[in-house]
């Protein structure tokens, strides 16, 4: 693996791989001295050409956790205001002595660009409406800590699958692992052509409820305010919303997911959220873990050598 | 490929090894079984089962993985990170780490990094199946179940069942390995 890009066309092994690792590297996260010597001496930057608060903290911990150190940039504070190229940014980095640069960015594809400028290992944070595979990783993991394997689970993804990345990562890693995914939302929010993906379609929650192993809700985009794709908050949580009737209805061990920042009252209700079967935290907690094993893959010597 | 302990040339050593370390701990009061993973675990789980037969109470040992602590992580192909258990607190416990081959050293150093930042045993010792010199730190095994002279080139297998179908070592030449 030179990079981190994408689910898409990974092989099981692969996957398997890095979950293992990253449960290695979980054990680490409960020690008393959370922190291996693994990458020291490396330099990881955090390149966030898009606001995140969470996915830029979880990857500084992790490369942190593995005695890396951190640069982070941020588009507001740096030359891009002053006209400077995306190329010329990445490179200027790069000089200053850079091992590995995390990317996240607006436009679909800007990681493979800098995959193709730079000598160094990039990882995807999120591209647009694209992929954003680290958190593909910390759903498996989560998953896979809970139920063991992925093999033969019913996972539906549940909300604005059009423009999330997240869904995009996690149908490709979660299919691959042998789970069966359903896509749930009404139409305005379902992609244009999901029969290219290897995934079901539904537009009723409440039809595939009881089948369900988990539920993973996308967060409803509320600053769009329903509007063209949905036409009011409350009807939207009527129709797909993980309310306390529909969590009743779910099988005894199911559980519910979500990539945060939560909506409650919206996607997800207040009680469903802080059920012990809402394994929300505990997927913030994999995504340090999951990005160490990115990190520790990427840097930590050579697999094929 | 030369074979230099045969099944039952294993199994005695470990039992010699299991009772030297209830000798020389007075009991087994304060020990805790570390195996490195890969082929330390399998040695550390057949010590705690003749210790247990030797104290007539199950004894589980645990496994320490050092994947993460190595100084040579640039320049040799990686091995998989394998899992660290540790069945209870180390501090204040005789660590007794097992591990297949004894050779440069540098494992054992990486694995008393790994410790150090677990916790604080009250002391560490070394039990290997084969001694092979050649050591680049200064570091020795307390329990040894052959002490085998090698070339630098040579290689030296130790196979057990649970992870490669058979039990036994076994020397190569750089050649046929």
């Amino acid at each position: 693996m030179r990079h981190f890009l994408t689910t898409e066309g990974m092989d099981r092994t692969e996957l398997e791989d890095l979950l293992d690792e990253a449960d290695a590297f979980s054990e680490v996260l409960t020690r008393p001295i959370p922190k291996v010597p693994a990458l020291r001496g490396k330099t990881v930057a955090t390149m966030f050409f898009e606001p995140s608060t969470r996915t830029r903290m979880s990857f500084e911990k992790a490369a942190k956790a593995l005695s890396a150190d951190t640069m982070s940039f941020s588009p507001s504070t740096s030359s891009l205001s002053k006209g400077e190229s995306l190329k010329d940014t990445a490179l200027t980095v790069r000089a200053m002595g850079v091992d590995l640069m995390v990317v996240r960015h607006k436009e679909t594809g800007a990681p493979w660009r800098l995959a193709e400028w730079l000598d160094i290992p990039i990882v995807n944070g999120g591209d647009g409406a694209h992929q954003h595979p680290t958190q593909a990783l910390l759903d498996c993991l989560t998953i896979r800590q809970r139920f063991g394997s992925l093999d033969g689970l019913e996972i539906a993804i549940v909300g604005d699958i059009r423009h999330s990345r997240v869904a995009r990562s996690d149908i490709f890693a979660m299919a691959t692992l042998g789970a069966s995914v359903t896509l749930v939302g009404p139409r305005t929010l379902l992609p244009i052509d999901p029969e290219a993906w290897p995934v079901t379609v539904s537009h009723d929650l409440d039809a595939v409820l009881d089948r369900l192993d988990v539920v993973y809700l996308l967060r409803v985009q509320t600053e769009r305010g329903g509007g063209s794709v949905f036409p009011s908050l409350p009807e939207y949580t009527e129709r797909y919303g993980m309310t306390d009737r529909r969590f009743a209805r779910l099988k005894p061990d199911a559980i519910v997911l979500h990539p945060g920042p939560m909506n409650r009252g919206v996607e997800i209700s207040h009680d469903v959220a802080d059920h012990e079967r809402a394994l929300i935290l505990q997927q913030v907690t994999n995504g340090v873990a999951a990005r160490m094993a990115v990190l520790f893959q990427l840097l930590g010597g050579d697999h094929d050598a | 490929m030369r074979p230099v302990m045969t099944e039952d040339d294993l199994a005695r050593a470990t039992r010699r090894i299991a009772h030297e370390i209830v000798e020389r701990n007075h009991g087994l009061e304060d020990v805790l079984i570390l195996g490195i993973p890969t082929r330390g675990k399998p040695f550390a789980d057949r010590i705690a089962v003749a210790l247990s037969e030797i104290e007539g109470r199950t004894i589980v040992a645990g496994s320490l993985d050092i994947g993460m602590y190595r100084d040579d992580l640039d320049t040799r192909p990686r091995t998989r990170i394998g899992p660290t258990e540790i069945p209870e607190p180390l501090d204040g416990k005789v660590v007794i780490l097992a591990d297949d081959v004894l050779f440069t050293g540098r494992t054992i150093r990486a694995a008393l990094d790994a410790l150090a930042d677990i916790g604080r045993p009250a002391a560490v010792q070394l039990a290997v199946v084969v001694d092979r010199g050649h050591r680049q730190l200064p570091i020795r095994a307390d329990y040894v179940g052959k002490n085998i002279p090698t070339a630098a080139t040579e290689h030296v297998a130790v196979r057990f069942s649970e992870i490669d179908d058979e039990d036994g070592v076994w020397m190569m030449n750089g050649g046929d390995s």
